[in-house]
């Protein structure tokens, strides 16, 4: 039996005696980062581009992202598109609703920071980050599906460095 | 388009535009929308708001097609922004929700319809943000209304 210091990958131990050795940790973010269920909900023109990014062509389905039409099933909250005023408060109910672990990726140009209603958009939030945490901005307006592909791909390796289980590491700069 | 009937019933109450729209005086706006209506102009397109910023001025316009003559119409009226506009809610049932926009946006207050409230913005939203003399407030519960600038100018 080999020991865990020999640095094999999940899979290989797994090929090698069928047991899996690995931190705890590891597990959990393994399973979280390869199962990423999105919130399917759409705010503007940023939404089409996000159903073309689910749709059998671009098909984000195959890194385990799968629209969910509630929160309390959902891991990520897509922001795809302009958040107004209006809609901030719901916004933000709705993350409120989500289980943890849970996280945000901002969509598009309105939603990182107002976009083309940064100056004279009396109704438009300057950004979505001013409501509730951003894990992941997309720039573009709107961004190509491959760039929201990127985007939960930049997620997933976040989630990968994370430790559930253990104290938040104190970024010291 | 001069040779409208509407100017030719109502002469002298009608000032005729280079666009070729016509100006009344809202007061008498209760009498010729229906009869424009009589006349045959079945479909309200739009109801434009509009506001002139001197002497608290505002003004509507009225775009009005014929769908058995294929005739276009503008009616346009003008007031002072604290009187109140007579509804054509109950004649062309698409001005509803015309009215409660302008209403929203512009503070453009009707008589004689039910239920003039917003209808884009929340309810417990502050001034009419389409006025020229509306400033922008600082916050909106709580959340920051203009943009942090502050990492560029």
């Amino acid at each position: 039996m080999k020991h865990a210091k020999d640095k094999f990958t999940l899979l290989e131990k797994f090929k090698e005696d069928n047991v899996i050795v690995a931190k705890f940790d590891d597990l959990i973010n393994w399973s979280r980062a390869g199962s990423p269920w999105y919130f399917q909900f759409g705010l503007a023109c940023c939404a089409i581009e996000m159903m073309a990014a689910a749709g059998p062509r671009h098909d984000l389905d195959r890194f385990g992202a799968i629209p969910r039409a509630t929160p309390r099933q959902s891991d990520v909250m897509i922001v795809a598109g302009t958040v107004t005023l209006k809609m901030a408060s719901r916004v933000k109910r709705l993350y409120e609703q989500m289980s943890d672990p849970k996280y945000v990726i901002s969509m598009g140009s309105c939603a990182n920071s107002g976009g083309p209603y940064w100056q004279h958009g009396y109704h438009v939030l300057k950004g979505v980050d001013l409501v509730v945490p951003v894990d992941v901005y997309v720039p573009g307006c709107p961004p190509r599906p491959e760039a929201l592909i990127q985007g939960v791909l930049e997620l997933q390796k976040k989630i990968k460095t994370e430790t559930p289980l253990r104290k938040k590491k104190i970024n010291n700069e | 388009m001069n040779d409208n009937i509407v100017s030719d019933k109502f002469k002298e109450k009608c000032t005729l535009l280079d666009n070729g729209s016509i100006m009344i005086d809202f007061n008498d706006w209760e009498s010729i929308s229906q009869f424009v209506y009589d006349s045959g102009f079945d479909y309200l397109m739009c109801i434009t708001s509009y506001d002139l910023e001197s002497d608290d001025t505002l003004g509507l316009a009225y775009n009005f097609y014929s769908t058995s003559e294929k005739k276009y119409l503008e009616i346009r009226i003008e007031f002072n922004n604290k009187e109140e506009i007579f509804s054509i809610a109950n004649i062309w049932r698409t001005a509803d929700w015309h009215e409660r926009e302008a209403y929203d946006l512009m503070g453009i207050l009707f008589k004689g319809r039910p239920d003039l409230k917003r209808i884009l913005l929340p309810d417990d939203w502050e001034g009419h943000p389409l006025r020229k003399d509306w400033e922008e407030p600082e916050y909106y519960n709580g959340m920051p209304v203009p943009k942090d600038k502050s990492y560029w100018e």
